[in-house]
């Protein structure tokens, strides 16, 4: 039985309403919430709240949440895939005092899983809800800060820019050189930032069986990818894409096949590599013990 | 061995603690009381009701408090208590002319009608510290203030000119069509004047006021003139639709900036003056000022300008006004990023890896 490492419940603070968020705000993200389910990839304007954690921070993905969570739902929170990061543990605090819901750090057990940065490497099921914190939702916008450009290429599907700069990388380096925030194409119609997801986990977007939402609090954008959407990763026929791999298994769980953080052990050049997604690497640990 | 770390939840609480004792600071030391802010802060209190977008005196000196005088802080505050806030209605326009004066000055005629006003200002204090307030001396007794022009309206400078037809005129668009509320609306490009002025209403007055800055320094040619600033109290009236006429429900201080700038005029058009428009609560004259040069820069497009400076540039200026969303992404990077930077770190090792003996070998 896989049993979350979660301290116990906080009580909840009836000064605000359910999940903070007043109804008819709810009301108005659900809406953009429905246009972006209806229109894979596209990117919906919304009217992003001040919320009382700092722009930045994750208010995109804790206003999708508050407009989403309803007092039946198990929450689990992660940042770079860990449960215990403070920002994790700060945004689960939020919502345990606003809704006092079940939280988990087990990926089966949750039917909302906020996340910054990661994709938990337990593969989701039919039914629950990826809610991705979203810092810059526009692809283009490194290659065209004004928005007033880039809506009329996404409008006209026109991504040669996109394309130009990965062959530049790969007449420069060899290699497409972007590691996270890999941009993909969403159903074959718009192209796409994953957020800062490593591009390890992008072939996990494609045809997951979860909801994928993505909110962009302080760009005041929510986007979404249905369940059993295809997202392909941009590439070229003769520079397929690839993503990374370890040359060593984890140090702690012994996993070959998850995304490892480097951890620096001394100051002579030692180094080890763990897990990033803790609660993968706590419960292989478990198993093992058995 | 390396143990992951844990224990987040109690480092927070903690620090929750050790703020709170950094807040109160020594013990010994009386506890500042929110009218003591209100009463000896009202600079500070006015621009934390601008920025926070709420005109709520008591509410702001609660901030400042709670923020211990971190201004930028205090707006946060402020602002999240507002977001979730009803809204009931829009109130009537201000009317600015019908404004009781506390101070009211032009840099562009002499003398005018209602007359120049210094009032309470710190353009001509001398800077030298005072050490009688540091003695905790009383201030010393002056006439009792009250504020001008009770008697009536004092026409605004722009309207003078605009008898004359000198100036540009403001009309409101055809259909006078109900401004977009960027609370709850996101901005879009390109915007219009109203959610333009709406923005900058909302901005860091430090980003205006050097935005501003850079149009007299050669960024964008605006020969600006102060045609008019005033600072004091208006009515602000709200009409019920059940009722049909305008009730007050309440006065507030605001501080307005008519920036005049001349325009060479076009082919359809003949030369004329063109205004900039600042608009402040409280007393935040360096804000509107600001404000009213920023407004007429990123005017350029409409008045056949050429945009090539910053400040001239909708985009850039305006998604980059408030200091909340800059604040919260400028700091956002202390959070974790160790899973961007492991992928980057091993591309940055493999780009190495694959350089010619040069670049490797520093390592």
């Amino acid at each position: 039985m896989k049993v979350s490492d979660l301290p116990p419940p906080v009580e909840r603070d009836a000064n605000f309403n359910f999940a903070y968020l007043d109804e008819r705000t709810k009301r108005m993200i659900r809406r953009a919430i429905l246009k972006a389910v209806a229109i894979p990839g596209y990117q919906v304007p919304f009217g992003s709240r001040e919320m009382p954690l700092p722009y930045g921070w994750g208010t995109g993905g804790i206003q999708v949440t508050a407009s989403i969570i309803g007092p039946d739902d198990v929450l689990k929170v992660i940042d770079q895939g860990a449960d215990d990061t403070v920002n994790a543990v700060n945004i689960r605090r939020f919502f345990q005092r606003t809704t006092a819901v079940a939280v988990t750090s087990v990926t089966t057990e949750a039917t909302i899983i906020q996340t910054r940065h990661r994709i938990p490497e337990t593969p989701l099921h039919d039914g629950q809800v990826m809610v991705y914190q979203v810092p810059l939702p526009e692809p283009l916008q490194k290659l065209e800060p004004r928005e007033a450009e880039t809506r009329v290429m996404h409008g006209l599907a026109d991504y040669g820019l996109m394309h130009v700069k990965l062959y530049e990388d790969i007449a420069r380096f060899g290699h497409i050189a972007t590691t996270y925030d890999y941009p993909v194409m969403v159903d074959g119609r718009f192209l796409m930032a994953p957020s800062p997801i490593p591009k390890f986990d992008n072939p996990k977007m494609h045809m997951n069986p979860a909801l994928q939402l993505f909110g962009a609090g302080r760009e005041k954008r929510i986007y979404a990818i249905p369940p059993w959407t295809s997202v392909e990763s941009l590439a070229f026929d003769d520079h397929p894409f690839e993503v990374q791999r370890w040359s060593e298994p984890c140090a702690l769980c012994g996993a070959t096949d998850s995304f490892l953080d480097e951890v620096i052990t001394d100051d002579r050049g030692g180094h080890m590599f763990v897990c990033s997604d803790t609660d993968h690497c706590r419960l292989n640990r478990q198993d093992d013990d058995r | 061995m390396y143990v992951a770390v844990k224990g987040g939840e109690r480092a927070i609480l903690n620090s929750y603690a050790l703020l709170a004792q950094a807040r109160r600071g020594d013990a010994s030391v009386p506890e500042l009381t929110l009218d003591q802010i209100q009463q000896q802060l009202r600079l500070s209190v006015d621009r934390v009701m601008c920025e926070g977008s709420v005109y709520d005196p008591e509410l702001a000196a609660l901030a400042i408090k709670q923020a211990a005088g971190d201004l930028v802080e205090a707006i946060f505050l402020l602002r999240a208590y507002r977001a979730t806030l009803p809204r009931l209605g829009y109130a009537r326009p201000l009317d600015t002319a019908d404004m009781r004066l506390w101070r009211r000055i032009s840099a562009t005629f002499k003398d005018l009608p209602g007359g120049q006003v210094l009032g309470p200002t710190y353009d001509y204090t001398q800077r030298l510290l005072d050490f009688t307030l540091a003695a905790s001396g009383e201030a010393q007794a002056g006439p009792v203030a009250s504020p001008q022009s009770e008697a009536g309206a004092v026409p605004r400078v722009v309207d003078l000119l605009g008898n004359e037809g000198l100036i540009e005129s403001h009309e409101p668009s055809p259909g006078d069509p109900e401004p977009v509320d960027l609370t709850r609306v996101p901005i879009s490009f390109p915007a219009d004047r109203a959610a333009r002025l709406q923005n900058l209403a909302r901005g860091d007055e430090g980003f205006l006021l050097a935005m501003g800055y850079s149009t007299q320094r050669g960024y964008a040619n605006s020969h600006p003139f102060a045609g008019e600033i005033r600072f004091g109290l208006v009515d602000v009236e709200i009409e019920p639709e059940e009722l049909g006429f305008p009730v007050s429900i309440g006065e507030i201080e605001i501080t307005e900036c008519q920036m005049v700038n001349q325009f060479a005029g076009s082919k359809t058009e003949p030369p004329k003056f063109t205004r900039g428009y600042g608009l402040a609560f409280g007393a935040s004259e360096r804000k509107a000022m600001g404000m009213a040069l920023v407004d007429r820069a990123l005017r350029a497009t409409e008045l056949g300008e050429a945009a090539d400076s910053p400040a001239q540039m909708q985009e850039f200026v305006l998604s980059h006004t408030d200091n909340l969303e800059a604040s919260g992404f400028v700091q956002h990077l202390k959070l974790p990023h160790y899973v961007d930077f492991q992928s980057e770190l091993e591309l940055v090792r493999k780009m190495r890896a694959a350089m010619p003996e040069s670049g490797a070998e520093a390592a």
